[in-house]
């Protein structure tokens, strides 16, 4: 065992354990408002020819390729307090986004969108539909042909695509910061913290910890998805 | 005649103008070529497939009149379909797959022990698709359209993909099927030997078109159709057991208005079943032969005569009592024997040229 403290690793703190646990939370939260959306979506891409496909399309895809702090400024665009969602949000529910942990999610569920949208589309696209039509003459209607025959069959897919976006959302970065920006035990995630510890002199210790533990989170879920892919596929005769 | 199917469509490089009727219990037979229009057939009566224009009506049951208006969506059509490749579904067990139907049909007489019983597919209920043969996974594709209480059941080409082999396996559970339940099927094939087992009705199908249609026996013993000039042409006459002479070892049977001796059956007196006569096993002759090793002397008229130029031989048609049989012979021969549609002659045939199906 080397001497890790020598190396300039010191040991988690309770700050440091509060910025791993937000950053989970942050990621699940936006896994779990996302990917349903991600699913619809994707199923409308992958098998509805419309007006506007490519729109859709396009739009999906936006925040892959814009810079992050131009998506996390957009946001602040719509869903501030001033913003037309973010003022109707707050007017009706009281819910208010920007700089809060809701908002930390919000930004991360954007930027994670394309990445889900992609792995779900893909799987549905593979899914057979002379499945469907076997389906269909032993008299199940669309949603009961969805939920048994379609979404099991893209399972593997559906499931690769939010580990990988869980993946991604912990190391979401310029979205975070420009929307929902850096409080500590509100909105600031293991990669802020580490900005932030860089930032402070004397802080590259605590930045070389929170650094190990985004490499070993990112692997973790790389190794997990790749296992759970392999045997969901097993499980479908693949 | 209660199945009546209409289906005109046009696409991209052709068309089809499909129109017959068909027993509304036993098997219909759609034959024809690969890109016949069958598949397309089947797709517009299971609903699959809207075309240009089409009607199908069951048992009185109007599944679709496009001129109408009416296009019943195929999960509303109760009409089963078998697909060439199964389509079983990959993460669900078998004994899942045989529900996924059952559960979503109104209650019908067809149980779910029943079909596992007449299809031998106990052994299977708990394996998944992946892990059976060819043939074990259409007898559960079989089994699965039926538990869906179809009013009819289509099958496409569902022995096409197994070898000779599995296709031995899986014809007598659909001979079976067919005596077990009486519900109307189109088995959509391009394999005689299949029809000959299991059709009652066959339709002939070529380049979009119906080329003739009636009952199996009618259809392959005209001599003027294409089946006749296939080089596996024969007769199909439908007989009854009449006698056994055990001691002879031979069977009588009747059929046709006649009576054939055929090598010993095992098929109880009165049982149905199916003689097949090649018309290349069958010899005519203007006088009864004496001291001939031949068992069956049909006497009967020629029908037609058709010239087969390619082959250089000759299909006559031989009109019996109670139906048709047909034999190749050469020209010369029709020529010697002063063969002409209306002459009497006899026809003879080998009882072990008779191939015997079951009923």
């Amino acid at each position: 065992m080397p001497d890790l403290a020598a190396l300039g690793f010191t040991a988690l703190g309770p700050e440091e354990w509060d910025a791993i646990r937000l950053t989970l939370t942050v990621a699940a939260r936006a896994v779990g408002f996302g990917l349903p959306l991600a699913v619809a979506i994707a199923w409308v891409l992958a098998r509805c020819r419309f007006p506007g496909h490519a729109v859709l399309n396009a739009l999906v895809h936006l925040p892959l390729v814009l810079p992050p702090v131009v998506t996390g400024w957009l946001l602040l665009l719509v869903f501030g307090v001033r913003g037309p969602l973010g003022m109707l949000l707050h007017e009706w529910f009281g819910v208010r986004l920007v700089f809060t942990t809701a908002g930390a999610s919000l930004a991360c569920a954007v930027m994670t969108f394309p990445v889900m949208v992609r792995a779900v589309r893909i799987a549905l696209e593979a899914a057979d539909p002379g499945l469907e039509q076997a389906a269909r003459t032993l008299g199940a209607g669309r949603l009961d042909r969805f939920c048994s025959i379609t979404l099991p069959l893209a399972s593997p897919g559906i499931l690769v695509g939010a580990i990988v976006g869980y993946a991604t959302c912990l190391g979401e970065f310029g979205a975070v910061i420009t929307f929902a920006a850096s409080i500590p035990g509100q909105t600031q995630t293991l990669p802020l913290a580490i900005y932030a510890a860089l930032q402070t002199p004397g802080g590259e210790a605590r930045a070389a910890t929170l650094s190990m533990v985004s490499v070993g989170l990112a692997l973790a879920g790389l190794v997990l998805s790749e296992w759970l892919g392999r045997r969901l596929n097993a499980a479908l005769g693949r | 005649m209660t199945l009546r199917i209409e289906v005109r469509h046009r696409f991209a490089g052709g068309g089809i103008d499909i129109a017959f009727e068909g027993p509304s219990s036993g098997v219909t037979a759609l034959f024809g070529p690969s890109g016949a229009g069958k598949s397309t057939t089947l797709a517009a009566i299971a609903g699959l497939l809207r075309p240009d224009h089409g009607r199908i009506v069951v048992d009185g049951v109007t599944l679709g009149d496009t001129a109408a208006g009416i296009w019943l969506a195929p999960e509303r059509r109760r009409v089963g379909l078998v697909f060439q490749d199964a389509r079983l579904f990959p993460h669900m067990s078998v004994a899942t797959n045989l529900r996924y139907g059952l559960r979503r049909a109104p209650p019908g007489p067809i149980g779910f022990d029943d079909v596992v019983d007449l299809l031998g597919i106990a052994g299977l209920l708990a394996r998944r698709p992946h892990t059976l043969s060819g043939g074990e996974r259409q007898r559960v594709a079989i089994g699965r359209a039926l538990l869906a209480q179809p009013r009819l059941l289509l099958l496409d080409e569902p022995l096409a993909s197994l070898d000779a082999g599995r296709k031995a396996e899986i014809l007598p559970y659909l001979a079976r099927l067919k005596a077990s339940l009486r519900l109307p099927m189109i088995y959509v094939t391009h394999a005689l030997d299949e029809v000959m087992r299991l059709a009652d009705a066959i339709v002939l199908v070529a380049d979009g078109a119906v080329v003739a249609s009636g009952a199996l026996s009618e259809i392959t013993a005209r001599g003027d159709l294409p089946l006749a000039h296939r080089d596996d042409a024969a007769a199909l006459l439908l007989c009854r057991v009449a006698a056994h002479d055990a001691a002879r070892m031979l069977t009588r049977i009747e059929g046709a208005g006649v009576s054939l001796l055929v090598p010993l059956l095992d098929l109880p007196v009165g049982a149905a079943c199916r003689a097949r006569i090649p018309a290349r096993e069958v010899i005519l002759a203007s006088r009864a032969p004496e001291a001939i090793s031949v068992q069956n002397v049909i006497a009967g008229t020629v029908r037609r005569i058709d010239v087969e130029p390619v082959r250089h031989a000759a299909v006559v048609e031989i009109a019996l009592p109670g139906g048709d049989i047909l034999a190749r012979v050469t020209p010369d021969a029709v020529a010697r024997l002063r063969l002409a549609p209306g002459a009497p002659l006899l026809a003879l045939v080998k009882s072990t040229s008779i191939e015997m199906l079951a009923g």
